[in-house]
């Protein structure tokens, strides 16, 4: 991977957990060294997939991690326990395992941490289980001292298993882009509780377990479905780069396509953000044989999650590794987010 | 400052524009035939036009019109930014009061703007206290709230330096005070057209300045250079409209000043503002980074505001600051020919590389008004011209 080819700076600064290129070539150079290998038929740390698979008999296991570190940890439309829960279920279901077995929850408290807003968070926890269909089998206690980190922070993990492994770099030249709704929702919907201007908006976060969502593309576009991303950390932008450079195509998206809510695109101009650079939490982004993308649109918008579904882009020859952005007045490259937007989004 | 937004209705994805008038791309195709056919009628080739904004570049770049435009004609940004164009001095004045313990408030943008050895951002980091506002009232607030000296470092083109007046013939409290690093734009169109090295052929001015000073500001400029002047609104249909009309006018042979913002952009501009920008200030000359020494370039507080005025207030040392070598970086930076319009930012080595948003070596990169900041929030300037959809 070229792109990653340059070293990492003497000190991790937070650019690294921007979900872009510096914290690929942090995993590259440090993380997967000599760990992660899983063997020709299943998919390790070094792949950078939303998790892992293990070859068990005619299918596989996935296992899927994710810590959680949201500021504030309740906000518009969600709050850290629901997001802990649905990211780990949306990081297996774009792995291809949509009915999670069970998860795992470690938390980490800071001294002096309100009971009552440790319970409200571990409703909403145990309600977004059931929502999903799975449960928490174990778990795992710290607290640390004041000022030693800020509340909450938890650690989910999660198992699954699948007959048919999605990755994220199965485009080729002719597929197209789906997208199951609205994008950047997450993301704004945190950035406006934080901003100095003191926004007033009805923003809310999407944050939402969506395997039951994404199950519906292969059960209708089978062998057609051929990549699969959670756009979380870095947006829609992320997860296209990661899919273009694992894949060797460029990718052209129809930015007049992309479903976005009105206040998302007002408060993105106002507050100099992107909406298509802004993290989702309940949406996923499909890579499709063109014969099968009409049938998986129809699927996807039949969900509750999925009615602002869209095809948006296509996967060409030229440019590979790289996103064009047709903007209805001309077209420009989408960059890839980089440590400029505001850290602890999720 | 409150904002509120509470529509909350997902735009249809077939046709999400089409209420926005002046987003519309079908119109934006029409205007781009006219411009082909325009660059064509053209006796010569290529034709370059300069816009001197930050907000026409962040129009340009982020609905991609570079790769619409006709291949012959060069829009170029000028010294649109008035952080980038803030001078080192100017920097080391704030850097040096910050250091001797005295509060600064200014805009995000400007802390990290370099001086000679270190920016606001760096005074900051060692334990001065600098405050981060969105307006001046916010720093006339600050100046309400503390016991202590508040200085407000001042930037911005005659836009905002409206906006600085308005607050100080509002009595502001004794505590607070303005080093002004205001400029304004008319006199630098002067310097840059007569540059040996630029070839422009026709300036696209800022409607928001112009919604100020008026049209009528740029009539002795075109007398004088014999270019023309069209004024420009910030919608990607604005600055098309604007191109075809400055198109129209170079191929006539009669330099003039156009307005093609006349929704917000009149003859006389707005008259009381005006009133009020030259009862505070004065223009003076000074540098503008990278630039050259700008007659009347300069904005700077007149003798009946001296009691607001930072720099009569303050004995300000700034010698400390100077004892330093410039890193090697800052050395190949480009930001005086690409705010001069004579280089672009991916001709710079360090574009991308060395220099980034996160860590800017010049001016350019810092602000959200910078050419480089923008090219590289936009993806850079690759030629995409070729690219068309189906082409696997």
């Amino acid at each position: 991977m070229t792109r990653n080819a340059r070293l990492i700076d003497e000190r991790i600064t937070l650019k690294y957990g921007t979900g872009g290129g510096a914290m690929r070539a942090l995993i590259e150079q440090v993380f997967a060294k000599g760990l992660g290998d899983v063997g020709d038929d299943g998919i390790g740390l070094a792949a950078m997939d939303d998790g892992a698979a293990i070859r068990l008999g005619d299918q596989y296991l996935v296992i899927a991690t994710d810590s959680h570190v949201v500021k504030p940890i309740e906000f518009p439309g969600g709050d850290i326990g629901r997001l802990a829960i649905s990211g780990t279920v949306n990081d297996l279901a774009m792995m291809g395992a949509t009915e999670p077995l069970a998860l795992t929850c470690a938390v980490i408290i800071e001294d002096g941490f309100s009971r009552d807003t440790l319970k409200r968070i571990w409703e909403s926890i145990r309600a977004t289980c059931e929502e999903a269909g799975t449960t928490i089998v174990t778990g795992d206690t710290k607290v640390m001292g004041h000022g030693e980190l800020d509340g909450l922070v938890l650690n989910t993990t999660g198992v699954g298993l699948t007959k048919r492994l999605v990755s994220d770099a199965g485009l080729r030249p002719g597929d197209k882009i789906l997208v199951t709704g609205t994008m950047g929702d997450h993301g704004l919907a945190i950035m406006a509780t934080r901003n100095e201007l003191a926004l007033d908006t009805t923003l809310a976060s999407d944050v939402a377990p969506v395997h039951t969502l994404v199950r519906r593309a292969p059960d209708v576009g089978g062998a057609g479905v051929v990549a699969l991303k959670d756009p979380s950390r870095g947006g829609l932008s992320s997860a296209l780069h990661e899919m273009a450079e694992k894949s060797g195509v460029g990718i052209i998206i129809d930015e007049t396509a992309v479903p976005l809510r009105d206040e998302v695109r007002a408060v993105g101009e106002l507050l100099g953000i992107d909406p298509l650079v802004s993290a989702n939490e309940g949406k996923a982004v499909f890579g499709l044989r063109p014969e099968s993308a009409d049938g998986v649109l129809d699927a996807i918008r039949s969900h509750p999650l999925g009615r602002n579904a869209a095809i948006v882009g296509e996967c060409v020859t030229e440019r590979p590794g790289f996103v064009v952005l047709d903007t209805g007045f001309g077209s420009r490259l989408l960059a890839e987010p980089e440590g400029e937007l505001l850290p602890r989004i999720c | 400052m409150r904002f509120v937004c509470r529509r909350e209705r997902v735009m249809s994805p077939s046709d999400p524009f089409a209420q926005m008038k002046f987003r519309d791309p079908a119109r934006a195709r029409g205007l781009r035939d006219t411009l082909d056919r325009l660059v064509q009628q053209a006796d010569h080739a290529p034709i370059s036009v300069m816009h001197v904004c930050g907000s026409h570049e962040q129009a340009i770049a982020k609905f991609g019109l570079r790769a619409a435009f006709p291949e012959n004609l060069q829009v170029i940004m000028g010294p649109g930014c008035p952080v980038c164009v803030t001078d080192v001095p100017e920097v080391d004045e704030a850097v040096a009061l910050a250091k001797q313990g005295v509060r600064v408030a200014s805009y995000g943008d400007m802390l990290r703007v370099p001086g000679t050895s270190q920016s606001l951002a760096d005074a900051k980091a060692e334990g001065a206290k600098v405050d981060v506002v969105y307006s001046v009232t916010q720093a006339v607030d600050l100046a309400r709230e503390h016991d202590e000296e508040i200085v407000f470092f001042a930037s911005g083109f005659e836009t905002t330096a409206v906006a600085t007046a308005a607050v100080l013939v509002d009595d502001p409290p004794d505590n607070f005070s303005v080093l002004s690093a205001h400029k304004y734009i008319p006199p630098v169109m002067e310097i840059v057209a007569e540059m040996p090295e630029t070839k422009i052929e026709g300036f696209l001015a800022a409607g928001h300045a112009a919604t100020i000073t008026g049209s009528a500001v740029f009539e002795k400029f075109v007398e004088r250079h014999g270019l023309p002047v069209v004024i420009a609104g910030f919608e990607p249909l604005d600055v098309l409209a604007g191109l075809v009309k400055l198109l129209e006018v170079i191929n006539s042979g009669e330099p003039r000043v156009e307005n093609a913002f006349p929704r917000c952009v009149t003859r006389e501009g707005n008259v009381p503002a005006q009133r009020l920008l030259w009862r505070v200030f004065r223009p003076t000359g000074g540098r503008w980074r990278g630039i050259a020494h700008v007659p009347n370039g300069n904005l700077r507080l007149r003798d009946e505001f001296a009691r607001y005025d930072t720099r009569k207030r303050f004995t300000i040392d700034a010698s400390a600051l100077w004892s330093y070598a410039p890193p090697k970086l800052v050395q190949q930076c480009q930001c005086g020919d690409i705010m001069a319009g004579i280089s672009s930012p991916s001709e710079c080595q360090l574009f991308g590389k060395g220099c980034t948003p996160d860590q800017p070596v010049g001016a350019c990169m810092v602000s959200a008004e910078g050419t480089c900041r923008i090219w590289h929030q936009y993806g850079g300037q690759p030629d995409l011209r070729s690219m068309k959809r189906g082409a696997a």
